[in-house]
């Protein structure tokens, strides 16, 4: 009979060590084929697995082996059906490289392979954070977490530390001398014997001696206490600053009429990015939705990408809005905030006025960082390529632009220009100030 | 006959398998196969794996132990997408050649496959593994676990006391050397076992401990010094680094001046696993063949005994055929000679040259057509034969024209395939060489050697390749390698290309060019 071992339940996955590094060492090759492929495709496609083409530099395996395309060589194959010695056979591909026919199979290094969801999103958002967010933490008062640190005599029951405790005990009761159970027991058993024999003088006193004897350990026993109050600790918690990382990040868009199909696709394309990399990036930030046309309203996620709606432009309800979800629920002390906002910057001139003097006397002073996306026409976007000139609203964040340091503003006017604007709006340790 | 009788009731019945039935089913197939085929073989401990732990284990080229690299997961990968494409099945066993020899079952498999693994890796790939010479002379089967254990924890170490870029820069180079880390004409080194190990271990590092330079400044002892610089002649100098040799991992390890002793080491166990599987590649065919034909053999005489139902036999009977299929040159399923079918095919045909001989048989085999001794002349070949020698020796008229067999010569600068023989009277003995050939490793492989290296003067080391068929090596893929080998020898490397006829050179290439 065999001897049978059943490893069903041993760990799986052994060689996903051997996975990562291969991953690590082609990661430059598989982020650039993660972008290009995201940059022609469509964004929400970010989040799921990916096939990739298998890198080739770095990944390759040389050894010595031979040329196909050289010398002499026999095959053999079964199956012959109607050739004779001599006959001559042309080969496939105008007999270059004459390989096709005797047994090639796809060699390993021309297969593509399956990245899962999380080593896509690793590999896409590497080298981005949001900005500042370490600064604002030192101003920022902290919270306190209880850590454990050591023991301490006094303190709650509940925090009662057994082993501890025990331990001390134990060697108080060893110092001390403390009777044992076991010596009791035998003395006991000893009176127990004696009693059963022929009671003379000899044994009854030695049966009243060890009597006196078990008092006596017994009154030891009791003044000795089996857990005393001097043994007892407690484990000691220490109050740890943790640095306060809860953001917010606002997302504003604009769905008035004047946004058509292609404006509201690139806006919804550049915060689907938004989105994938915040829950990526950060477990623990809140994301308020806010889409306006002449008024604006704070919405769901789904509400947000999905529905359909349209209306005037006034920019600056959004901002309002914004403001006012602040004061609700982000109280500025505990909250990093951030905001993007999409527009196709077509707006009214007084109304941008409004918006400059919100963002200069309100927003600005609590957001952590503010960036506002433009989506302009394709023809436009040689026309307005770097200037300053544009639409209202960007001539009017122009000059907020000027004012704050955390303030950036882009424009995308092709899908293909999403990722690269985004990456200039988050990349890490973003060039803050660019000459006003 | 009466006692058969009696026992006549069913192994198994049903689809699922627990671990009573396969005992059951293993004791009754060892009992038949050693009765009736005279198996030899290790003592057995199966594991039942999923078939993520399959997958698992093929990445690391079938161990359960290796050590960490990233080519593993470069592998893994391409099987796990094979695999999950439904391109390629995974197999439903593994056997890896230790003593006691382990046998991967699939969680997977139904109770007839279960029966039929145990047959094909207990039974038919233990055997063959036990008993085969190359096998016995040239690897160590109870010492391969313990090695690749001390392997892996080896590798381990160093990753973390010198880092992992160094430990993989020295895994890239040795891998890539693995084909000429073998030693192909004499026997290597029996694996030393755990105490000799670490006790060199210990000396080494006692050595890196009580290192002085000042020893180095010592006058060399008086009654040696000859006069070596000038006048040492090439012969002699081949003659103290035992030039030619054939295994580059080898003299490496033992004379490169710039290796570190843990470098060495490493490179050591690659070149220990590479000459581990080498009789693996040379007995492919009939590694393959003894195994299916003794799980085909088994199986026919447990249903003649009635043993296994109707059923379950047709379940066995339909992986058999699919393990054994064998497509046509020009069928897209073809990716050559499935060593399976070959090897099953040759097999079966040994015992009925055997058992009911033609004429035409007694003419090709006198020893043993006829003699009604199959098993015999079966278990002589599988201990005695390599792929080459078997095909030259038992592949008989008779299988070629089943198979159709024929051999197109392809001449590189030609427009044209030639048909240079096929399955008659005039090319039967060289369709057999000619297949005999094609599974000659030590052959088909690209031979090169290290030819000479003057150690005093600039260190440069010269391979040789000797090119045969005017069949050159590939130019990225060599330059590559000899980049690497110039990482582990620290000096310039340059491979000449001599054609093994004429001993004219037709190319050199050195890694200053590169």
């Amino acid at each position: 009979m065999p001897i049978f071992i059943d490893r069903r339940l041993n760990p799986k996955d052994k060689s996903l060590s051997n996975r990562q590094r291969f991953l690590k060492r082609a990661r430059e090759e598989l982020k650039r084929s993660i972008r290009d492929h995201v940059r022609t495709g469509r964004i929400a496609e970010v989040d799921r697995e990916h096939a990739v083409p298998m890198p080739r530099k770095g990944t390759s395996e040389p050894n010595f082996s031979d040329a196909r395309d050289s010398g002499q060589r026999q095959h053999i194959l079964p199956g012959n059906k109607s050739f004779s010695p001599g006959d001559l056979i042309p080969k496939p591909g105008g007999g270059g490289a004459g390989s096709s026919a005797p047994g090639t199979t796809q060699s390993e290094d021309d297969f593509r392979f399956v990245l899962s969801r999380e080593e896509v999103l690793d590999l896409f958002f590497e080298d981005l954070e949001l900005p500042d967010m370490v600064k604002l933490n030192l101003k920022q008062i902290l919270s306190f977490k209880p850590r454990r640190a050591g023991f301490t005599a006094s303190g709650a029951p509940t925090n009662v530390n057994v082993g501890r405790t025990m331990r001390n005990s134990h060697g108080r009761r060893i110092a001390l001398r403390r009777p044992k159970q076991a010596e009791l027991d035998a003395i006991s058993t000893q009176i127990a014997e004696l009693e059963s024999k022929p009671p003379n003088q000899a044994i009854r006193e030695r049966i009243a001696a060890l009597r006196e004897e078990v008092e006596r350990l017994e009154r030891r026993r009791r003044r000795i206490a089996y857990v005393d109050p001097v043994d007892i600790r407690f484990n000691r918690f220490d109050p740890q600053p943790v640095p306060n990382a809860s953001a917010v990040m606002f997302c504003l868009m604009d769905v008035s009429g004047s946004m058509g199909e292609r404006e509201k696709d690139l806006a919804k394309r550049f915060f689907v990015l938004l989105h994938l990399f915040l829950t990526r990036r950060y477990e623990r930030t809140d994301i308020v939705f806010i889409r306006h046309t002449h008024e604006a309203k704070e919405v769901d996620e789904h509400t947000f990408f999905y529905h359909t709606e349209s209306g005037g432009t006034v920019v600056s309800t959004a901002l309002e809005e914004m403001h006012r979800i602040i004061e609700q629920r982000y109280p500025v002390a505990e909250w990093n905030i951030y905001a993007a906002q999409a527009s196709d910057g077509d707006n009214f001139a007084t109304d941008s006025e409004r918006c400059i003097e919100l963002l200069d006397r309100k927003l600005m002073r609590l957001c952590q960082y503010f960036a506002y996306v433009e989506i302009i026409d394709e023809r436009e976007s040689h026309i307005f390529g770097s200037t300053e000139n544009g639409t209202s609203l960007w001539r009017a964040y122009n000059a907020v632009d000027g004012k704050w340091p955390n303030f950036q503003m882009r424009r995308i006017a092709a899908p293909a220009d999403i990722y690269p604007v985004f990456r200039e709006l988050f990349a890490r340790q973003p060039a803050l100030r660019k000459s006003a | 006959m009466v006692s058969q009788a009696r026992k006549s009731e069913l192994l198994f019945s049903g689809s699922d398998w627990d671990f009573a039935k396969l005992s059951r089913v293993y004791d009754e197939i060892e009992a038949i196969g050693v009765e009736e085929l005279h198996l030899d073989i290790y003592p057995v401990q199966m594991e039942v794996i999923s078939s993520e732990q399959m997958l698992d284990a093929y990445s690391s080229v079938g161990m359960p132990l290796m050590y960490r690299h990233w080519s593993f997961g470069k592998h893994f990968l391409y099987n796990e997408l094979l695999y999950r494409k439904g391109a390629r099945g995974l197999a439903y066993e593994l056997v890896i050649n230790s003593n006691p020899c382990i046998v991967y079952l699939m969680e997977e498999n139904t109770m007839a496959l279960q029966a039929l693994v145990t047959a094909h890796a207990a039974l038919g790939h233990n055997h063959f593994f036990k008993n085969n010479h190359l096998f016995r002379q040239w690897t160590d089967a109870g010492g391969i676990l313990s090695y690749l254990d001390f392997a892996k924890g080896y590798i381990a170490r160093c990753e973390e006391r010198h880092g992992l870029q160094a430990v993989e820069a020295v895994l890239d180079a040795a891998h890539a050397l693995m084909e000429q880390g073998v030693f192909r004409y004499h026997r290597p080194p029996k694996l030393s076992s755990e105490q000799q190990r670490e006790g060199l271990r210990e000396r080494l590092e006692y050595e890196e401990r009580s290192y002085n330079d000042l020893w180095r400044t010592l006058p060399p002892a008086q009654d040696k010094n000859k006069p070596e610089a000038g006048d040492e002649s090439l012969a002699e100098r081949k003659k103290s680094l035992k030039l030619p040799e054939e295994n580059l991992l080898y003299f490496l390890e033992k004379n490169s001046l710039v290796l570190e002793p843990w470098q060495r080491e490493i490179i050591r166990i690659v070149r220990v696993i590479a000459q581990y599987f080498y009789p693996q590649r040379q007995t492919q065919v009939m590694n393959e063949g003894c195994a299916t034909f003794v799980h085909y053999t088994l199986m026919n005489m447990l249903f003649d005994r009635g043993r296994i139902s109707e059923g379950a036999m047709l379940e066995i009977l339909r992986n058999h055929s699919n393990v054994v299929f064998q497509p046509a040159y020009d069928d897209p399923r073809y990716s050559g000679i499935n060593p399976y079918a070959l090897g099953l095919g040759m097999m079966q045909d040994i015992q009925r040259i055997s058992t009911e001989p033609t004429a035409e048989d007694r003419d090709w085999f006198p020893d043993i057509a006829g003699r009604g001794d199959w098993r015999d002349t079966l278990l002589d070949a599988w201990a005695n034969h390599r792929d080459e020698s078997f095909i030259r020796q038992y592949l008989s008229p008779a299988l070629i024209r089943k198979w159709r067999l024929f051999v197109l010569a392809d001449g590189a600068d030609e427009p044209h395939y030639e048909v240079a023989s096929i399955h008659n009277e005039r090319g039967y003995s060289k369709v057999r060489s000619a297949l005999a050939r094609s599974y000659d490793v030590g052959a088909s492989r690209p031979d090169i050697q290290v030819v000479d290296v003057d150690l005093l003067g600039d260190r440069h080391l010269r391979l040789q390749h000797k090119v045969k068929d005017g069949i050159q090596l590939e130019d990225e893929s060599r330059d590559a390698t000899l980049r690497h080998i110039r990482s582990l020898w620290g000096y310039d490397v340059s491979l000449a290309a001599m054609d093994a006829e004429t001993g004219a050179v037709l190319s050199e290439r050195s890694t200053k060019e590169l």
